[in-house]
């Protein structure tokens, strides 16, 4: 017991869940933006995978971190370009088309690290974005250490947790996206292009899903390897359903989800040997289901979700 | 510019459509092969050679198909009732494992023709089981079933782990994760001396045919293919929607798990966690390249196959990555979805 409460209070385990956080936080709103406009994105864990990968070669080859993270962004848009020109225009299931850009985006990723970094003993490395000290507040004891020297992506993921809160609920933009997913018919005699909506809310939410997977590499790890995202993007979708839509409830799925794998981390650790390593790494997984399960009634999924949309035609 | 449903559907297209599809893949990755600084059409030539240039690649070739065309199989007949098994990976590794369990702690001193079937049959209840999660979550839960079998791929890779680094460990492996070996009488028979295929390639394509004609010859064919085009109008025709997906569902976890147990028994004679080289994500594209056609998944999984196996020898030539196989199977899954939708609708200006 006294072992748990340790680990709880440790400022190590509330810095490492806004850490373990970063990604996810970015992945579910990229998600949700998608969701909101009625497009289901599947292809997150491919784009995540190469905007990890894409991220972490454009600094090894010389460009600046944020540059980095900019390219992933644009990559990532890119790829929801391609899902969207799929589901959007051609109106094709957007179960299959997403799937068909993660394993393309995955395999795509995989081929171009190869080509352009040989195989190695030891993984080429760069210098990742460093801990920021926020001026005051990093001083306070233990909130400080905890919640305040955290890279700046982790606090960009935040900003953008809120700001997009306020766009979909506040903003005539937000109208737009939210009617979309709703009711692109009566959207489009509202005078909206559902169309044009679902472009651009599946082109940034997939260029947020890029960042996402540029953490990874730029700021969590200094080098990439295949398979790092590790299921990370599955989760997403599965935390948009927890949040039930609300990219608020997004950033607290998260950080909750966050807290799980970072104790059960450290719990691995207090308990290794006793318990195989394996149930603690399944836990994850398993929590996410359980929350598809406990939030999947009580959520009011977009009413046109997965719904192609064409023009004249019912 | 303006898309216009066909009235109906020319059969020359359905069937030109995969092969210009396959065709339209390998030109794009030919893009990536040039810029990698390859000779485009030598490095297909080496692919095509390194698959079936001696009778030892052929054989490795077919032995390779083996496992995808029973995970397409498992793909198709979900995916046709609309049920989205992404899950066969897991319940790939959930056969496999069955059957080093049964093989090595139970059963293992019947003799073979009663232990080949009795394993065989437990690989696939294996997969049935781990399918039948999502499945329930869906109809109880209303949980959409991509992200729940998916997940649990990753849950069913670490079970294994687990139990082949504890209670099904190898003590024999020099410490080497890796399940016990199922005994010898339980490997499944050659089909050709002095190479590894052996008689599960027979059985993959038995169960195409024997899929084909349950699909378009029976009730329950029927009532699969009802639920996947229009599941309310189903319901009004009166198909038991729920009783269906359960039928399907068992039906595809069933192939699954049956990939993994015959892999075991037909290749590997043990459990260890690359069993797989994604064989269950490969399915989709094999199930999809096959327009979900059960006799097409056999040509679509040797055709994934041929670039997998071919792709080793090409990449040690001409120092291309060996990825550039997976790049061209997932390319093609996306150039088909695109030729499928242009047998459906035309272009009007």
């Amino acid at each position: 017991m006294m072992q748990l409460f340790d680990i709880i209070a440790s400022a190590g385990l509330w810095a490492a869940i806004l850490r373990i956080a970063t990604p996810l936080i970015f992945g579910t709103l990229g998600a949700l933006l998608c969701e909101r406009a009625g497009v289901l994105n599947l292809g997150i864990e491919g784009i995540m995978t190469f905007g990890a990968m894409i991220g972490w070669l454009s600094v090894y080859h010389g460009a600046d971190l944020w540059t980095g993270l900019l390219i992933a962004g644009i990559a990532g848009g890119v790829f929801g370009l391609l899902h969207a020109s799929l589901t959007v225009t051609l109106g094709l299931s957007q179960h299959v088309s997403g799937l068909g850009v993660t394993l393309f985006a995955s395999s795509f990723s995989y081929y171009v690290f190869r080509l352009i970094v040989p195989l190695a003993n030891t993984p080429p490395t760069i210098v990742p974005f460093r801990p920021i000290d926020i001026p005051g507040l990093s001083t306070l004891p233990f909130i400080g250490p905890a919640f305040f020297t955290q890279t700046a992506p982790t606090y960009l993921a935040i900003i953008i947790a809120l700001l997009m809160a306020y766009i979909i609920f506040r903003t005539p933009v937000g109208l737009a996206i939210r009617m979309t997913g709703e009711n692109p018919h009566a959207a489009e005699a509202q005078g909206v292009n559902p169309m044009k909506v679902r472009y651009g809310a599946v082109i940034a939410g997939s260029a947020l899903m890029g960042m996402g997977g540029a953490f990874l590499t730029l700021s969590a790890f200094n080098s990439f390897f295949p398979t790092m995202v590790q299921g990370r993007g599955w989760i997403c979708i599965a935390l948009v359903v927890f949040a039930s839509w609300r990219p608020g409830r997004a950033l607290f799925g998260a950080l909750l989800f966050a807290f799980f794998d970072a104790f059960q981390l450290r719990l691995q650790t207090a308990l290794s040997g006793l318990v195989p390593y394996q149930l603690f790494l399944m836990t994850p997984y398993i929590l996410s289901i359980a929350a598809l399960a406990v939030m999947a009634r009580r959520a009011r999924v977009p009413q046109a979700l997965m719904q192609p949309y064409r023009r004249g035609e019912r | 510019m303006r898309f216009e449903r066909r009235e109906h559907r020319p059969l020359y297209l359905l069937i030109v459509t995969p092969i210009i599809a396959v065709i339209a893949a390998l030109a794009l990755s030919g893009i990536l092969i040039a810029i990698a600084g390859a000779p485009v059409l030598d490095a297909y030539w080496r692919i095509l050679i390194g698959a079936f240039g001696s009778r030892l690649s052929a054989t490795e070739t077919l032995t390779r198909a083996t496992p995808l065309m029973l995970t397409g199989l498992a793909a198709a007949v979900a995916f046709r009732a609309r049920l989205w098994n992404i899950g066969a990976e897991g319940q790939f590794y959930l056969g496999a494992i069955a059957v080093a369990a049964a093989s090595s702690k139970l059963l293992g001193d019947l003799p073979a023709p009663i232990l080949i079937p009795l394993l065989l049959l437990i690989g696939a209840f294996a997969g049935m089981v781990l399918i039948l999660i999502p499945l329930w979550l869906r109809l109880r839960f209303s949980v959409d079933e991509v992200v729940t079998s998916l997940l649990l791929n990753f849950i069913a890779v670490l079970f294994v782990s687990m139990l082949i680094d504890g209670v099904l460990k190898d003590p024999l492996a020099f410490g080497w994760p890796q399940s016990q070996s199922v005994s010898d009488h339980a490997m499944l028979p050659k089909l050709i001396a002095r190479s590894r295929l052996h008689i599960g390639f027979a059985i993959a394509i038995g169960l195409a045919v024997v899929v084909h004609f349950v699909q378009s010859r029976t009730v329950f064919g029927m009532q699969s293919r009802a639920a996947g085009l229009n599941p309310t109008g189903a319901i009004f025709a009166g198909v038991p929607l729920g009783r269906t997906l359960v039928k399907v569902a068992c039906l595809s976890g069933g192939l699954a798990g049956l990939a993994g147990a015959i892999e075991v028994m037909g290749v590997k004679g043990y459990v260890t966690t690359d069993l797989s080289p994604g064989f269950g994500y490969a399915g989709i594209v094999v199930a999809m390249l096959a327009n979900l056609n059960p006799l097409g998944v056999v040509f679509a999984a040797i055709f994934t196959a041929t670039m997998f196996v071919g792709a080793d020898g090409m990449s040690r030539g001409l120092g291309i990555p060996t990825y550039i196989a997976d790049v061209t199977v997932a390319l093609s899954l996306l150039t088909m979805l695109i030729a499928l939708f242009f047998t459906q609708y035309r272009i009007r200006r």
